[in-house]
């Protein structure tokens, strides 16, 4: 492991302040945009670009510090259960969208077009999935179907997380230019990934009558697979970053949980999507 | 288990005294558990006062029939923002700045596992909290349609102005700073622990924090995905809550008390944990049915996830659903009972003398218990037909929120406050101080009940004649208390600059260094601690279960 065996404790920290200020200006920013104010903008931008200095600057610092061999085993276990948790967070963040989603068709949607609801307020409803609601807000739009890009997709994804599991095995073999490789294709699957799903998009948008104002519909399809998009760009930066650090010739087979962390955060990111295959486009 | 160096990061300069760094900025970067705590607990304190002036405007204005000192919609914004600024700015804090300053020094650990994270979960908060302050300058004030932000209410322009999106931001912030300090406490206790200390050999503070913390990381993320869906519906032609689109506002409620009846547990357990650790102290004698109270929390922990809709009974379920809800929340009552019968066996027969943190400790077991059975009321859905808006549940949560979360809040300052300054907090003043709070809160609280039971809603700036009496009552009883805490103020200010002037011992409280690890250093608790994990570690407390 590490030439450290003491457990690493920074005496100050100014990046998490900084951070933070970056983090709630980009907020005020968005919040001023929302309600029709002239300088939102300006301070999203200002706000994300600070946010943007912060990631770069903090995981810099953290990657030099691991690569001096300044993380023991036991800073390495507190790493990986700070991420684990965080992952586990995450969950929970989607599970309130598929939970929602569960109880729109399962529950709430069946209400509305039965019993005095149906005869006294919208006798014209039908309580089919999928549904605009009896406001049929957004007017006509057809589904998304199961079996063109999303299939496609489904197929990228699962490949980056073998290329993924294929690379992390260069790593531990010490082979280095199959960890660059691995990488390489991982990264490059993820973003083919996000470019299909907007051709999706945009072709929902422009051709099906499908958005965001779909009734409740387009508001879970939306929201699941545009929070699921926003997750693979993630996991594909945190990727590239891995990538790039591979290629300067960090991590070793015993020392890299910046990797490890990528990796297990691109498989949540693939679980995700298979439910989203299964929940929200197959069924 | 190897030392612990304190080491400088890239951008340190080259002291190498290892203390703090000087000035102001100190506080601004640092990654010290005992810093991180202060800061905590003295934005709380801080935010108690803000929250609890809140109260004052509430109380003043129902002082009597008829509408007094602000408008309605004034009168709204105040009782919304003083519960979010309790919920999130006072309470959950100050418990998150105990265990910054508390678990390391109870578990061995040179601090927390992730110092630099500890920094960002404190900022956070702040910035949460001050984007949530920053609604109440603008067009249309803070929010007002309750703190629990019911859509389709609080999606309307007159209830929201333009506060939403900050408020929904500041949930978003302060969501990401809980859980950052949850994933904190869980690493600390799991990775840092002195060797020495098996998981059934903590002191229950720090067992029950370590369940809040998973608490904390399974709902945190559950309100932030109920308010994203409230600002996609304002903002972005969504339909979660809208029926018109096929949705439904009832969801919301169902995501919300997902999260908010966990979020309640989040700022009681702890409280137990608190409680559980002063009596034994003060009764000398080791805490009754140590094992049991860990099972009991963590059972508690566990029924809170399966409970929720007991807060929206009259909301339009399915009877099979009232049933359910109605039975599962009275087990609840079961681990609770547990946890009262163990305090009182704890006291019984005990050397009990009646310091300040004691008393407060007491009254919490009394008063909380009032409150635990006004809870069992209100959990039998067809009575809660009755009891459901109206101030006999704003009586039930009160009881459970000041006198015992707040209460024990005020125990655990009189208790830590010597050992962390070395000074002694002026104990005359202290009793002063608990006997105004004990009584008044019971005139501000106790004929809640009376007006609940009669039928006045909350979230009124007006009522009818015959509830006056009660009001003006419950308003005094408000006033006194208020005033009291100003006595917690001096108190703290004066401790910190040095109290009495007696030099206290490094165990402060009789043998308290049998009870828990923190009483074996010395007093003040000097900057850096256990950089060598203890080997030995008391047991006093466990002794019943091993």
């Amino acid at each position: 492991m590490s030439t450290n065996t003491a457990y690493y404790i920074p005496h100050k920290a100014t990046w998490p302040v900084i951070g933070t200020v970056g983090l709630v200006t980009m907020l005020a920013g968005f919040a001023n945009y929302l309600n029709g104010s002239s300088i939102g903008p300006t301070l999203m931008v200002v706000g994300l670009v600070v946010f943007i200095v912060m990631l770069v600057g903090w995981f810099t610092l953290q990657a030099h510090e691991s690569e001096a061999g300044m993380y023991s085993t036991q800073v390495g276990v507190s790493y990986r259960m700070g991420m684990m948790w965080f992952i586990f967070s995450e969950i929970i963040f989607f599970a309130v969208f598929f939970g929602t989603l569960w109880y729109t068709r399962n529950l709430s949607v069946p209400w509305l077009g039965e019993g005095a609801t149906k005869e006294l307020l919208h006798s014209t409803f039908e309580a089919t999935w999928p549904t605009n609601g009896p406001g049929k807000l957004g007017g006509d739009f057809k589904p998304m179907g199961a079996w063109g890009l999303p299939f496609l997709n489904t197929l990228l994804l699962l490949s980056s997380g073998v290329t993924c599991t294929w690379a992390h095995h260069g790593l531990l073999a010490k082979n280095r230019d199959q960890l660059i490789k691995g990488l390489i294709a991982t990264v490059s699957l993820g973003f083919l990934f996000v470019t299909f799903q907007a051709f999706e998009y945009h072709e929902a948008y422009t051709e099906m009558g499908l958005t965001l104002g779909s009734g409740v519909y387009g508001s879970t399809f939306f929201m699941l697979t545009g929070f699921h998009g926003f997750h693979v760009c993630v996991g594909a930066i945190i990727l590239s970053v891995v990538l790039f650090r591979s290629w300067k010739g960090h991590f070793q087979p015993e020392n890299h949980f910046a990797f490890e962390a990528a990796a297990w955060y691109w498989h949540f990111v693939d679980v995700v999507w298979l439910g989203l295959f299964v929940f929200v486009y197959l069924i | 288990m190897s030392a612990v160096v304190v080491e400088h990061d890239h951008h340190a300069d080259d002291h190498h005294d290892h203390g703090p760094a000087k000035g102001l900025l100190r506080w601004i970067i640092t990654t010290n558990h005992k810093d991180i705590g202060t800061l905590y607990l003295l934005f709380a304190l801080a935010m108690f006062f803000v929250g609890g002036s809140m109260a004052m405007v509430i109380r003043a204005e129902l002082f009597e029939p008829g509408l007094q000192f602000v408008d309605p919609a004034f009168f709204n914004s105040m009782t919304t923002m003083h519960a979010l600024v309790m919920v999130f700015g006072a309470v959950m804090p100050a418990f998150v700045g105990l265990a910054n300053w508390q678990i390391p020094l109870m578990i061995g650990a040179a601090d927390m596992a992730l110092p630099r994270m500890n920094n960002m979960s404190f900022w956070m908060l702040v910035a949460g909290v001050l984007l949530l302050a920053s609604t109440l300058f603008m067009e249309g004030g803070a929010p007002n349609g309750g703190w629990t932000l019911y859509p389709p209410l609080v999606l309307q322009p007159i209830t929201v102005g333009k506060a939403l999106p900050f408020a929904v931001f500041s949930v978003h912030l302060l969501g990401i700073s809980s859980i950052m300090g949850a994933i904190n406490i869980i690493a600390t206790i799991f990775n840092m622990r002195a060797p020495a200390m098996k998981l059934m050999d903590m002191p229950l503070f720090v067992w029950t924090w370590l369940i809040t913390a998973f608490l904390l990381i399974a709902v945190m993320p559950v309100f932030a995905g109920a308010v994203t869906m409230l600002l996609t519906d304002k903002f972005f032609h969504t339909s979660f809550f809208n029926a018109a689109g096929g949705g439904d506002p009832v969801l919301y409620e169902h995501i919300f008390w997902f999260f908010g009846h966990p979020e309640v547990y989040i700022m009681i357990l702890p409280t137990f944990g608190v409680a559980s650790t002063i009596i034994p102290v003060f009764a000398r004698k080791p805490l009754f049915g140590y094992a049991s109270m860990v099972w009991a929390t963590a059972s508690i922990a566990f029924l809170s996830f399966i409970v929720w809709a007991h807060h929206m009974f009259t909301v339009g379920m399915p009877i099979a659903g009232e049933l359910y809800f109605m039975y599962a929340t009275m087990l609840i009552a079961v681990p609770t009972g547990v946890k009262v019968f163990n305090w009182t066996a704890t006291m019984w027969k005990g050397a009990m003398t009646f310091e300040t943190p004691m008393l407060f400790s007491i009254a919490f077991v009394v008063l909380f218990t009032m409150g635990g059975f006004t809870g069992l009321m209100m959990a039998i859905a067809p009575a809660d037909f009755q009891y459901h808006d109206t101030y006999f549940i704003v009586a039930h949560f009160h009881y459970t929120l000041v006198p015992a979360s707040v209460f024990i809040l005020m125990a655990a300052g009189y208790f830590w406050l010597p050992k962390w300054t070395g000074h002694m907090y002026n104990e005359k003043i202290g009793q002063l101080h608990f006997w105004l709070s004990t009584i008044s809160v019971n005139i501000l609280f106790f004929p809640q009940h009376f007006l609940g039971l009669a039928g006045m809603p909350r979230r009124i700036p007006d009522y009818a004649v015959q509830f006056a009496d009660w009001n003006m009552i419950s308003s005094i009883g408000g006033f006194i208390f208020g005033a009291s805490q100003l006595l917690f103020l001096y108190i703290v200010i004066d401790t910190i600059k040095g109290g009495t002037g007696e030099k206290v011992s490094d165990e402060v409280w009789e043998e308290a260094s049998k009870h828990s690890l923190e009483w074996t250093l010395p007093s003040p608790v000097p900057y850096h601690t256990w950089t060598t994990p203890p080997a030995i570690v008391p047991t006093e407390h466990v002794l019943d279960s091993h």
